[in-house]
């Protein structure tokens, strides 16, 4: 297939608005296509497939959030068609609704933000039944008992073998963590205060634990760094803690191309102020700070407003949400390994603390020089649903449509944020680093998010002509572009055509085989044995993912050299 | 003179009924889930004869059982395994949720001289085997 | 030869650690398995082969006739009720509800007669839970509500709760207190350090006075509580309050009961309360051992855990409009398959009455009372003995069953992708 004539972005080839054909054979993008269907691009808008390197899409917190949320279910109904099955829910989707608005933004690579390895199997079973994309899913490791033994003890070597063992046994495709420490606190209730909180009857720290786990990941040489949720995440004030920690891991050196720390979310640990009464954004410091470090990047985690459903392994996090806002509360505390919570919650223009956090995560992103070290994201469905991307990216592209906006929410905006100052919009060049080249780089898939030869063959055509269309006026047309895709390719098939599905091919899910001395992985299974005999509820022999949960793997190698 | 106690009735698991629920047809099924238990002061007061059991008489439906008494239960308490015996006694009303009120259900209970019916002869009156139904 | 770690395809325990000896395509010993397990995975007597119903008369006939006739049932039904799925693997009942909503009909659990008001209740107030295994690790403190583990569960005490032994817990039984509330001592009682006898039905109010007690307003209370003591609720308020780890197991006594979900619902918000003085968790102990997969399959496919009505084209959840008690209580169906379940059995007869007077189909490797009802008997391979696949134990965790021994049996999945494709091609032919 020959994609001819669009007004091309592919930021990672150095291409920003040229007029190009896309030539794709056998699902790759090549030099020059020998036959195949010809779609005229021409005058429009042409992208790499989106790539979101951090959502809620899978497992057992997004289907705790369904089962308690029939409410949410009773949204975002589509009766089924012949090639359809019948879509549901707002912020907690089925499956085949996932996939299918996915599709429509013009996206084709999702990755689920957190799997607990014990309950991979869920995670997996999910994957599975989210059609089109191609996905993965990060490790939770912050709170495992076996990780809180090797950091203690300064055992990287051992620590290192305990994560390809993990990533192996869930299929995962990178170390996600998550309050560490924090989670295994509130085991018994409590929680870590800060980097240097020891953890109860473990005698370690957050800050050992972070530090531990991103020497380990940079043994493995793993494609994706330590993807981190802050400790003390939501808290007014958390943006010290924040700084702190970037500060505690600066002399860590990344082992690949690539940042050596993805913090996520920020937008949810740049509070300043000492309570909530004198609640105030820092995205200035701490953009100030990622403008003056290139080894660490982060997502946005913008917030929509209107119906969310907070779902994190952050337990305490969210005992303390539904405590505050007297919101129903599900909490999963799991044996060994980590905690969560998930708490519906709606977020109001008129609240002045979610007015806040809402120009929070644009000033976090306006204000970062490079759109290459921060990634779009709303932390679906926490920030908001993803269906809400393009309102974020018109958000980022026009200020009238900023001022419209902050024109509608509580006083104190202006005076907590600097965001109605920033008169910069981002053009279609860095929405699409945002949104495809960064994520894909950010996350090691080599093959995604650009257009150059070799890459995947997954491409979006938006029906708008870039050359022609003012963003920052004609917000309103952008926003209708972005929302349905005029053409979604995925591996050199024409999935969406004119905003509706065409086709379901399934994706690939992508994980992690990282090899270690068989010295160290002997140590780990010993200490293996020893939990499952003593500690776990189940037999060692059953805990693994087996091949049947994974039809279509995408196998990484990774490794200790 | 006939006794006839008010009591509540509520059904649930035993081991009994566990173990032999996938071969309903057995008569360990029978022995397991066609009884049922009473106080050992309401068993007294129904002054059942040796062999006879007892006639279980709800709203919506009665049931013979036999009878043997448990010293866990309160006086005004009649447990029987869940399962057919016990469901003929259980009204159809869902409460607007979907379940049924399997416990806390208003009967009475007189000593009988009447046989406990086995599962199929339970199921007599819908069995299709005794009826002709359109196929 | 001996297979290790088989899993038990019983009840919510999932127990993952039993070993079966098989010789010769035979199970011959099973070890660990408690009774009902054991039970279940030697087997009984099974239905030979399938069956139609002629002139009253179950006759034998082909599995290829059973499918083209079981797909005509359901094609001419209006308002067709798929029901059971229970006692099943995962992948049959995805199965099943791509063939609900194929034929625009209801698909509903075993769940709606038994912890159906438990999700009830977690829709009001969510599920503060845990793994079992957290409770092992770090309990002090067990409450069994309306349950009866001794007798539906019977190695949970041991595997992950009163007598077992973890990180936080080397002691076992000895190092917690067990409290045990039901109308009668059961034999989860006689193992209880504080036993509360309550009047059936009364669940609510003590419940609602425990909350009293723990949110510091008992003096507003009587002396006597639906016969139940204040002084013997303030020692359970105390004990609960005092635990470094609470756990509430809760079961059928708070579900069956008068007030059904609204017992749920207060009992999720007493356990979430005692969050605020100390860490506690609550279970809701299913019965099934695959009770728990349907409600997540359900979920993740059509966003609602049971009673899903696809009439319309897409998913519409209401329990009490769309249960199975409901539609067959109100004479709407007017065709039934039932899967890995026994209607017949556990319904109230006068709802099974629901069932006589329409096409029954019957998946099941047992005969049981449905089948007096069933036009259509299709006899399948048993999950977890005969056919591998996934369950989520009672506290969601999912784990793969073993296959152990051949079957000459189709698996449940295969029986309903057979019954699929016929109706996909009848429907195609018209």
């Amino acid at each position: 297939m020959i994609i001819k004539g669009g007004t091309v972005y592919d930021p990672t080839n150095g291409i920003f608005g040229e007029e190009m054909d896309i030539s794709i054979e056998n699902g790759k993008v090549v030099e020059k296509a020998k036959t195949g269907d010809v779609i005229d691009a021409k005058g429009l808008l042409v992208m790499p497939g989106g790539v979101d390197a951090h959502a809620h899409i899978a497992g057992a917190k997004v289907n705790t959030g369904r089962i308690m949320r029939p409410e949410d279910g009773r949204r975002g109904l589509e009766p089924k068609t012949k090639l359809l099955r019948p879509s549901t829910g707002y912020t907690v989707p089925n499956c085949y609704a996932m996939g299918y608005r996915y599709a429509r933004l013009g996206y084709t690579t999702t990755f689920e933000a957190a799997t607990p390895i014990i309950e991979s199997r869920h995670t997996h079973e999910e994957l599975e039944e989210i059609p089109i994309i191609d996905k993965g899913a990060l490790t939770l490791f912050g709170n495992n008992w076996e990780v809180l033994e090797c950091a203690r003890d300064g055992d990287i070597d051992k620590l290192a073998a305990y994560i390809s063992w993990g990533l192996r046994a869930s299929r995962g495709y990178g170390v996600k963590v998550v309050n560490p420490g924090g989670g295994e606190a509130w085991g018994f209730g409590g929680n870590v205060t800060g980097l240097d909180d020891p953890v109860p009857d473990f005698d370690v720290t957050p800050r050992e634990i972070i530090r531990s786990l991103m020497k380990a990941n940079e043994m493995l040489r793993l494609p994706h760094s330590v993807h981190l949720h802050t400790n003390n995440l939501g808290k007014p004030g958390n943006y010290a803690t924040t700084l702190e920690t970037l500060k505690a891991v600066e002399d860590i050196a990344s082992s690949m191309d690539r940042q050596v720390l993805h913090i996520t979310h920020m937008q949810f640990s740049a509070y300043g102020g000492t309570g909530w009464r004198d609640f105030e954004s820092k995205a200035p410091e701490i953009a100030d700070y990622f403008n003056k470090h290139d080894q660490f990047t982060m997502d946005m985690g913008q917030l929509i407003f209107g119906s969310a459903t907070t779902m994190t392994a952050d337990a305490p996090l969210e005992y303390a949400n539904a405590r505050l806002l007297h919101a129903k509360w599900s909490n999963h505390d799991i044996e060994l390994e980590e905690s969560s919570g998930v708490v519906p919650l709606s977020y109001g223009r008129k609240m002045p603390i979610n007015a806040i956090q809402w120009a929070i995560g644009l000033e976090l992103a306006l204000l970062t020089e490079s759109p290459w070290k921060i990634l779009m994201t709303t932390d679906h469905p926490n920030g908001g649903p993803f269906v809400n991307y393009p309102e974020v990216m018109t958000l980022l592209m026009s200020k009238p449509k900023r001022d419209e906006e902050i024109a509608t929410l509580h006083s104190l905006v202006p005076k907590r944020s600097t965001l109605a100052t920033l008169d910069r919009e981002l053009d279609w060049g860095e929405i699409a680093i945002m949104t495809r080249a960064a994520p894909a780089k950010i996350l090691g898939l080599k093959d995604k998010g650009h257009l150059g030869i070799g890459a995947d063959a997954d491409v979006t055509i938006y029906n708008l002509n870039p050359e022609k269309i003012d963003p920052s006026k004609d917000y309103k047309k952008v926003k209708e572009a972005f929302s349905l895709a005029k053409y979604n390719v995925k591996g050199g098939e024409v999935v969406v055509k004119d905003g509706e599905i065409v086709s379901l091919p399934q994706g690939r899910t992508y994980w992690v085989d990282a090899t270690v001395p068989e010295e160290h992985a002997l140590r780990v299974e010993a200490d293996l044995v020893d939990k499952f005999t003593k500690y776990y509820s189940i037999q060692k022999s059953n805990y693994m993912v087996q091949d049947a949960y994974v039809t279509n793997p995408m196998v990484v190698k990774a490794g200790v050299i | 003179m006939v006794v006839l106690l008010k009591t509540i009735m509520i059904s649930g698991r035993t081991l009994g009924q566990g173990a032999t629920c996938e071969s309903k047809t057995s008569s360990e099924f029978f022995k397991a889930t066609s009884f049922c238990s009473l106080s050992e002061g309401d068993y007294n007061n129904l002054r059942i004869k040796e062999g006879e059991n007892v006639l279980v008489t709800a709203p919506f439906g009665q049931v013979v059982v036999s009878a043997q008494n448990d010293d866990g239960l309160p006086p005004g308490v009649i447990f029987i395994p869940m399962g057919p015996w016990a469901n003929v006694l259980v009204g159809p009303d869902t409460g607007g949720c979907g379940t049924p009120q399997y416990k806390g259900i208003e009967v009475e209970v007189e000593a009988t001289d009447m046989k406990v019916k086995d599962v199929r002869e339970l199921f007599a009156d819908l069995d299709k085997a005794e009826r002709k139904v359109r196929s | 030869m001996i297979i290790e770690d088989v899993l038990c395809p019983f009840c919510g325990c999932l127990c993952d650690d039993i070993k079966v000896e098989v010789e010769e395509n035979q199970i011959v010993g099973v070890k660990r398995a408690c009774r009902l397990g054991s039970s279940k995975i030697r087997g009984h007597e099974r239905i030979k082969a399938p069956m139609i119903r002629v002139d009253g008369k179950l006759v034998e006939t082909t599995y290829e006739d059973a499918y083209e006739k079981a797909a005509r049932i359901l094609l001419n039904a209006k308002r067709p009720l798929l029901y059971g799925w229970c006692s099943t693997v995962c992948e049959a009942q995805k199965k099943g509800v791509l063939l609900a909503e194929e034929l625009g009909a209801i698909i509903d659990s075993t769940a709606t007669v038994c912890h159906g008001p438990s999700i009830i209740g977690i829709e009001e107030k969510g599920l503060a839970g845990s793994t079992l295994g957290q409770i092992k690790n770090r309990a002090d403190l067990i409450v069994f509500w309306g349950s009866n583990p001794g007798e539906a569960h019977p190695r949970h005490a041991q595997r992950y709760s009163s007598n077992s032994q973890g990180k936080y817990t080397p002691e076992g039984r000895k190092g917690r207190k067990v409290i045990v509330v039901d109308v009668r001592k059961t034999r989860t009682a006689k193992n209880a350090d504080k036993f509360i006898q309550i009047r059936p039905g009364t669940d609510y109010e003590i419940i609602s006075a425990l909350r009293m007690i723990v949110a510091g307003k008992g003096d507003t209370l009587p002396e006597h509580i639906a016969g139940v003591s204040k002084a013997d609720l303030e020692e359970v308020a105390e004990m609960m309050k005092s635990a470094r780890f609470g756990s509430f197991l809760f079961g059928l006594g708070l579900t069956h009961t008068r007030g059904r979900y609204k017992n749920i619902d207060n009992a999720l918000s007493l356990v979430a309360a005692l969050n605020s003085h100390t860490k506690f968790v609550v279970m809701a102990m299913r019965g099934h051992y695959n009770v728990t997969g349907f409600g997540q399959v359900c979920a993740w496919e059509t966003g609602f855990p049971m009673s899903v009505d696809f009439s319309r084209g897409m998913p519409y959840f209401n329990p009490g409009e769309t249960a199975a008690c409901d539609v067959l209580g109100r004479r709407e169906t007017d065709a039934m398959l039932v899967i890995a379940g026994d209607p017949a059995s556990n319904f109230p007869k006068t709802v099974v009455e629901g069932m006589a007077d329409i096409p029954v189909i019957q998946i099941d490797p047992f005969e049981n009372p449905t089948t007096y009802l069933s036009d259509v008997v299709i006899p399948s391979a048993v999950a977890g003995v005969e056919v591998e696949g996934t369950a989520y134990r009672m506290d969601g965790l999912s784990l793969r069953m073993k296959k152990l021994v051949d079957s000459e049996y189709p698996s449940d999945e295969e029986i309903l992708a057979n019954i699929l494709e016929c109706v996909r091609r009848l429907r195609d032919d018209n």
